[in-house]
């Protein structure tokens, strides 16, 4: 009985003939599938096959494209130096154009060109990975939340990377592609623009992400938790509540006085999660474009508070009287 | 099969852990807080004991020579072609030239600088670097005195520290070089250098910002004054060399943001705690050291002592703080050397009158709150 209580998968089921699932109008199944031990540790033992299709393959050449772009740019930014280039891989960065370039269409590739058609490849890539994720949903009869899901995370993506920099009138206002890069970037971002942490729309991101981790893990454990009870039933649960449900139900109700439903708790978890990148993408779109100093904003609404003073007053020096440097 | 990837597995945890153990630059306990703001806003500054201790005793402040006998005899009347330290008395300054050997040149001694067959000869280029840094130091005490050193003062020794080429002292960094035709720029950052503490930060912003003694006054500051867009404000390439500016001088001080900041508001001076006024007129003096003092050495020096671009070594933080908010403990340094204090040349002297502020421009400069 102590199969749910592993970090492994426990249970690894093998059928003699792989399972091919239910027939599809067209069907691009590539490749021929194989049982995988390690594979069924995490998930499914059976790998394969793949769908791939038109739409699968064309996003696979495009990011194929911005991959290579990016990756040979940051290469040939330590003059082709292999060590260097594993060692710095890290730090190594392809750069958005310099302010002075606007809205150009295409600056010098040397000068961000590079960054235009990386970002250009890789933005279709995701995009028809979009379309083949909803067409591949509907083809199995499924809803396409997951397509709506990925959506809202390509909205923040599109806001960074696109809405927010033509907003501002220029490409140099979007993130560079690079592992730190992007996150010195960030931190410059929010110390560019008087401290993120008070712009309300990063704050409910905060809440919906942080949110969203405990969601899971609170889903993740009960369920695991009534599987002796026939708990992976859940979806059945939802309208057949056996023990499992009912011990679960109780268990929320005693330690917290509220329970969600097998139904519910998908909900919450799937809000959480698309509210994350929503409201984030918000607070970007905002950043720069309405607000240009959010520390100040947050003063003038009432959200920061002030307190009190420590040391004796300390005075811009440049509005100093007879000020020199 | 199962025991094999049992086995692996294990087999990586565990090396895993060794070497985040191993890596990750961790600081041991005990450690030592110093809190320098209201409660509440996280402003402190965190060290470790050993961390302390270890700096504090690799920045020991030599003790200072005997006082000089009494004379009338002045140098400038005494020996010959003495220029800046005509009016002190021939000993004082036999003194402070003995300190000077032990400040900067104690294993080279005397004729690191000196033709000993005839001391006032100007052929080696160390006496005349060393003539323009003993009227560095004199105007370093008497001009920036009520901003940035104090009464404590500097001497050769602060930045020299027993070697004739300071520890700390830098050159503009081109960055390595690159294929050139199409391929991107990395527009000087995105490089593991330690000049930004190995962010991937702008790694030459020193020479942007120290270096230059005529730039703009507001070139540092990059955050808005009002809370809503009015004017189109600095990018955030901006921010990020100014944060990598931050960095140095964070690394350099031994000290976090917080030390000069409240962090919730960055800009806000209001909020700032005394010493981002010393470090704001620090570094002006910087740029007044490189530009007024180090860059016209340019032709001095020899090739051997230039960077790459063939620029001269210049001073940042470090160079005198070498990780410590006081350098040297916060010793007194020219207590005991009274002539360092101030210009001992007559008013026609060469001393540079500072710069005058270069006219605002309409970047935003942030207002009082």
């Amino acid at each position: 009985m102590a199969y749910y209580q592993n970090i492994f998968t426990e249970v690894q089921v093998r059928s003699t003939i792989p399972e091919l699932g239910v027939p599809v109008d067209v069907d691009r199944r590539w490749g021929t599938p194989f049982h995988s031990y390690l594979f069924g540790l995490f998930g499914n033992a059976q790998v394969g096959p793949i769908y791939i299709g038109y739409l699968g393959g064309l996003s696979a050449v495009c990011f194929l494209i911005a991959f290579e772009i990016v990756g040979l740019n940051m290469w040939a930014s330590v003059n082709w130096d292999p060590v260097q280039f594993v060692r710095q891989l890290p730090w190594l960065a392809l750069e958005p154009p310099r302010p002075q370039y606007g809205l150009k269409i295409l600056p010098p590739l040397q000068e961000g060109g590079w960054w235009l058609i990386a970002g250009f490849f890789l933005t279709a890539s995701i995009l028809l990975w979009w379309v083949r994720l909803y067409r591949r949903a509907r083809a199995l009869g499924l809803g396409t939340h997951v397509g709506w899901a990925f959506a809202s995370a390509i909205w923040l993506f599109l806001v960074l990377g696109f809405i927010r920099p033509v907003l501002m009138g220029s490409w140099s206002e979007a993130v560079p592609f690079g592992i730190f890069p992007h996150l010195d970037w960030t931190a410059a971002f929010s110390l560019r623009y008087g401290n993120l942490f008070y712009n309300p729309f990063h704050m409910l991101s905060i809440v919906f992400l942080y949110g969203s981790t405990l969601l899971f893990a609170m889903h993740g454990a009960t369920i695991l938790a009534v599987s002796r009870f026939g708990g992976e039933r859940e979806i059945d649960q939802i309208v057949d509540r056996g023990t499992a449900t009912e011990r679960a139900a109780l268990f929320w109700r005693w330690t917290m006085g509220f329970n969600a439903t097998m139904e519910s708790v998908h909900r919450w978890a799937w809000w959480f999660a698309v509210l994350t990148t929503l409201t984030g993408g918000i607070g970007i779109l905002l950043t720069g474009t309405v607000v240009d100093n959010w520390y100040l904003w947050a003063v003038k609404h009432g959200v920061a508070p002030s307190y009190p003073q420590v040391y004796a007053p300390v005075v811009d020096p440049l509005n100093m009287p007879g000020a020199v440097p | 099969m199962k025991t094999f990837f049992t086995v692996l597995g294990a087999s990586i945890a565990f090396f895993l852990t060794i070497a985040m153990f191993g890596t990750s630059g961790w600081d041991r306990p005990p450690l030592q807080t110093t809190q320098n703001g209201f409660r509440g806003t996280g402003m402190d500054q965190i060290h470790t004991r050993d961390g302390v201790a270890e700096t504090k005793a690799a920045n020991v402040a030599p003790a200072p020579a005997d006082p000089a006998e009494p004379g009338e005899e002045l140098a400038g009347a005494t020996y010959e072609n003495v220029q800046v330290l005509k009016t002190i008395s021939v000993n004082e300054f036999n003194r402070l030239m003995v300190s000077m050997t032990e400040w900067v040149s104690p294993e080279q001694g005397c004729t690191y600088c000196h033709n000993t067959e005839n001391m006032a000869d100007d052929s080696l280029y160390q006496k005349k670097v060393a003539r323009r840094m003993l009227q560095m130091t004199q105007h370093i005490n008497e001009s920036w005195k009520d901003n940035h050193v104090g009464g404590t003062g500097v001497t050769c020794f602060t930045c020299h520290r027993g070697q004739p080429v300071p520890a700390h002292v830098w050159f503009t960094d081109p960055g390595p070089n690159r294929p050139g035709g199409f391929t991107a720029r990395n527009n000087g950052q995105n490089l593991a250098k330690a000049s930004v503490g190995l962010a991937s930060l702008p790694y030459d912003t020193l020479t942007e910002y120290l270096a230059d003694k005529n730039i703009d006054n507001n070139a540092i500051r990059v955050n808005a004054t009002t809370a809503l867009p009015t004017t189109k404000g600095k990018p955030i390439q901006d921010a990020e060399k100014t944060y990598g500016l931050m960095i140095h001088m964070s690394e350099g001080l031994g000290v976090n943001c917080t030390f000069c900041h409240n962090t919730r508001a960055i800009s806000n001076w209001s909020q700032s705690t005394p010493q981002r006024t010393t470090a704001w007129h620090g570094i002006r003096m910087v740029r007044d050291i490189n530009g007024n003092f180090l860059e016209p050495l340019t032709s001095t020096f020899p090739t051997a002592r230039l960077g790459v671009l063939g620029d001269v070594p210049k001073v940042n933080c470090t160079t005198c703080h070498n990780g410590q908010s006081k350098p040297l403990n916060g010793a007194s340094m020219i207590e005991a050397y009274p002539e360092l204090a101030k210009s001992t040349e007559t008013a026609s002297a060469a001393d540079p009158v500072p710069a005058a502020p270069a006219p605002a421009d309409t970047a935003p400069t942030p207002a009082p709150q």
